[in-house]
């Protein structure tokens, strides 16, 4: 199992009106100096496997189908390998 | 509607679609128009010459508008009609739903201002050689009311110029003396691109809703030509078959 995080960003030279007004904003509280302010989202996701290139290729896969919009967001991701957080008897009872 | 024989249109609802009953109410003003609603799980077309993904919020817009709408399982359906030659009109979140399919170029991102827009908007006509079109003179200024939070069209790094060569772009926000200002923007799309065709010419998507200008009674009748031209070019087709 590894734990995914996914961060999406506005493309480079895509504009970006959330990060524009931010940017536009931080002067008004006294923070001076302040530039290229770019707002994204952030992803993270776990994703069961064992073996860290296949995950690895599966998110990619992931990112570029549904994550992300490649015509107008860049995106990285980082894995770290963790034990399930759903235990027990219980466990997968539910799930889809 | 008219019964068997007629043109017929084929409005997608998606979970959290709101223009489809707007849109079938515009068609139902033509005679020769047969529209009918398809579900977004349906798996046919049920036979439809002319396919309409109408306004709203597909999915409560989560991840980006139109993303989780694209993989519903009649857009299999839609995208092989659309790469077939079939016609595809996508209105506002449609749009949406088209550029996530890769249907149309581009994106649709967060207005400039950060505000949601809806009021009347001008739009100049920059082809009418499309089948949504044919009723509208070329240049001529149009006033189509936009509802939208995300309709700021853009492209990647150096794909304007492609669109503008490949003549893409179908409508311009416009002041209402035809000039594309900036100040006639509503949402910072680039070129002021109100709406683009794909490079055959069968897809188009547009911002702007002119299912709510189709009649008098709605206060305005600009949008109603794009729906007789659909029916004078489909109705020309089924002919043209039987």
């Amino acid at each position: 199992m590894f734990r995914v995080s996914v961060h999406i960003t506005p493309k480079e030279g895509i504009l970006d009106p959330q990060g524009a007004t931010v940017e536009r904003s931080l002067p008004a509280l006294g923070f001076r100096g302040v530039t290229s302010v770019r707002v994204g989202r952030f992803i993270t996701l776990e994703v069961e496997g064992e073996e860290e290139g296949a995950v690895r290729e599966e998110v990619e896969s992931m990112c570029r189908q549904l994550l992300a919009n490649p015509t107008i967001e860049d995106y990285s991701y980082d894995l770290e390998e963790v034990t399930p957080t759903v235990t027990g008897t219980e466990a997968g009872g539910d799930a889809e | 509607m008219s019964g068997t024989g007629g043109v017929r249109f084929g409005i997608v609802v998606f979970p959290g679609s709101n223009c489809e009953y707007d849109a079938l109410h515009a068609l139902s003003t033509f005679p020769e128009a047969e529209p009918f609603y398809l579900w977004h799980k349906d798996h046919d077309l049920a036979d439809a010459d002319c396919i309409i993904l109408p306004g709203g919020f597909s999915y409560g817009d989560y991840l980006r508008p139109g993303a989780i709408a694209r993989f519903s399982p009649i857009m299999r359906e839609v995208s092989d009609f659309a790469r077939n030659g079939g016609i595809v009109l996508g209105i506002c979140n449609g749009f949406q739903v088209l550029t996530e399919a890769h249907l149309l170029r581009g994106a649709l991102l967060q207005n400039n201002s950060l505000r949601f827009v809806c009021h009347a908007q001008h739009l100049r006509v920059e082809r009418t050689d499309t089948p949504f079109t044919e009723h509208y003179q070329k240049g001529q200024v149009i006033q189509i009311p936009v509802n939208h939070n995300d309709g700021n069209w853009t492209v990647g790094p150096g794909e304007m110029r492609d669109v503008e060569d490949e003549g893409l772009v179908v409508f311009r926000y416009c002041d209402e003396d035809g000039n594309v200002v900036p100040e006639a923007n509503p949402n910072g799309a680039t070129d002021n691109v109100a709406g683009i065709v794909n490079s055959q010419g069968n897809v188009l998507g547009m911002m702007p809703h002119p299912e709510r200008v189709s009649e008098g009674s709605l206060g305005g009748v600009d949008g109603r030509s794009i729906f007789s031209s659909l029916v004078g070019r489909l109705r020309a087709g089924v002919k043209s078959d039987g």
